[in-house]
């Protein structure tokens, strides 16, 4: 009998600091942001696909086409193809292509390159209609960068 | 033609009731939709619906459009004509008890001696439709949801009723208009609290909302007694439910809260309405504000909470209030 009352009591106790709790959210400021208007900034340390990164003092990158980001690549998406030219010390870089439908994003080619060229980028709106818009020209993407 | 011009104030009044009933409805499901799903947005700390119109207040309007471009699917083993009438009884009984509710003096449809009687009787026609939904959807989910719907409905009611009872025999009288006009000096919250706090907890299980939403459970049972409903016939359910709670809380209002007294605004008679409906949607608040904080119950809970509390004290609170009037 005894237990009968103190179980109402406890319980009826319990239900209004609930109700307590949620009038409190209920006048708190929202913590979710309206995401196609109104975008959260990306951390630095973000890993998203590779990118070849572009340095100030030389103005381009600092890739020398050696192929060992291509040959470390467990998955076969990178392609690299540099040549020699007239007057130009090492090799130019003429193809760099990232095929990120294969890729699996384990950064082994970041972690081997020499020169450390290449860097993940922080692009995370990655949605398209067909599968080429995933093959990047990464090459392209460095000279059109500021 | 005598008898016609006889009863045209009749007829007017009639139509004029007709339209102020379907009004209520939608426009009470329209705002009701859209404050359930704006404060259950405020209290998660998300803003809820924000994009179509400032601040998502179009959302209800427009999916209400969807909702009427639908197409109404039939499951090849239910019950056809049953299947197609239970979203329409559910949904067409709550105009009426919305005739006997006073407004405020002199809004109200008629005023009736059973007016109350009127409200309860077709306020379980409700449970009928789900009843009927449930069995005819041929579909275990919905056949339990059922069930549920209908012993936690038969349960809740006698709590529902033994509280209204006890002020009934305060007031003596079934008309509404008459409860309100006997709580002049006291609203009847003050001289009967327990009642009120039995009779609230009794119409959150009757109108099937959290934490007694068990005929509706989606983890256990997708939606309950509607799950193949589509469309228009299932926002017939969702119409009548949020009417269903307008009437409830238009019921505790009158008998609890005083109805429309207040402080007198100019033609209080008529300006009364605002004070009524500032009651019943606090109410409503209260509802949506308790939905979203507490976790479903479980079924044997559910009935243990009715059975052994709610049952046994409205009983001795209505013994006390009887031995009060007649001793006082």
């Amino acid at each position: 009998m005894k237990s009968y009352f103190s179980v109402l009591f406890t319980g009826a106790w319990s239900l209004i600091l609930g109700l307590k709790v949620t009038i409190k959210a209920l006048f708190s400021p929202i913590v979710t942001y309206q995401y196609p208007r109104e975008k959260l900034e990306v951390t630095p340390n973000y890993r998203g696909h590779i990118d070849l990164v572009k340095f100030a003092d030389t103005g381009t990158h600092k890739c020398i086409s050696c192929g060992s980001c291509m040959r470390d690549c467990p998955s076969d998406c990178i392609v690299v193809e540099g040549e020699k030219r007239e007057g130009v010390k090492g090799k130019v870089l003429t193809i760099f292509t990232l095929d990120f439908t294969k890729c699996s994003l384990c950064g082994a080619c970041v972690e081997v390159c020499p020169t450390k060229a290449l860097d993940y980028s922080n692009d995370y709106e990655l949605a398209g209609f067909a599968r080429e818009e995933f093959y990047y020209d990464l090459l392209k993407r460095v000279e059109e960068r500021e | 033609m005598e008898i016609f011009y006889s009863i045209l104030p009749d007829l007017i009044r009639m139509v004029v009731c007709a339209i102020c009933g379907a009004v209520i409805v939608f426009g009470n499901a329209l705002v009701m939709g859209y404050a359930e799903r704006k404060l259950a947005g405020h209290i998660m700390f998300r803003p809820g619906p924000m994009e179509v119109g400032p601040h998502g207040i179009y959302q209800l309007v427009v999916d209400g459009l969807k909702l009427m471009g639908k197409q109404l699917v039939i499951p090849k083993n239910a019950d056809k004509p049953l299947f197609m009438l239970a979203p329409l009884l559910a949904f067409a009984p709550v105009f009426v008890p919305l005739l006997v509710i006073p407004f405020s003096d002199k809004i109200q449809g008629f005023d009736h001696d059973i007016g109350l009687l009127v409200i309860l009787a077709l306020a379980s026609i409700n449970l009928l439709a789900v009843l009927i939904g449930g069995w005819s959807s041929n579909n275990k989910y919905s056949l339990f949801g059922a069930f549920r719907a209908v012993s936690q409905n038969v349960a809740y009611e006698i709590p529902m009723l033994l509280s209204l009872l006890s002020i009934i025999f305060m007031t003596n009288t079934f008309s509404l208009k008459g409860v309100v006009a006997a709580q002049s000096p006291v609203w009847f919250i003050v001289i009967q609290p327990l009642a009120f706090l039995i009779y609230l907890v009794a119409i959150v299980a009757e109108t099937n909302r959290a934490p007694f939403d068990l005929p509706e459970a989606e983890s256990e049972l997708t939606a309950g007694f509607h799950t193949e409903y589509s469309g228009m016939s299932f926002s017939l359910f969702v119409l009548g439910e949020y009417a269903n709670m307008f009437i409830v809380s238009s019921v505790a209002t009158v008998f609890f809260l005083g109805g429309s007294s207040g402080i007198p605004l100019p033609y209080f008679e008529y300006s009364g309405i605002i004070w009524f409906l500032l009651k019943v949607y606090l109410l409503m608040f209260f509802l949506i504000w308790i939905r979203w904080t507490y976790p479903r119950t479980r079924f044997d809970q559910l009935m243990n909470f009715c059975w052994k509390y709610l049952i046994p004290f409205s009983l001795v609170n209505l013994l006390i209030t009887v031995v009060m009037v007649k001793l006082l």
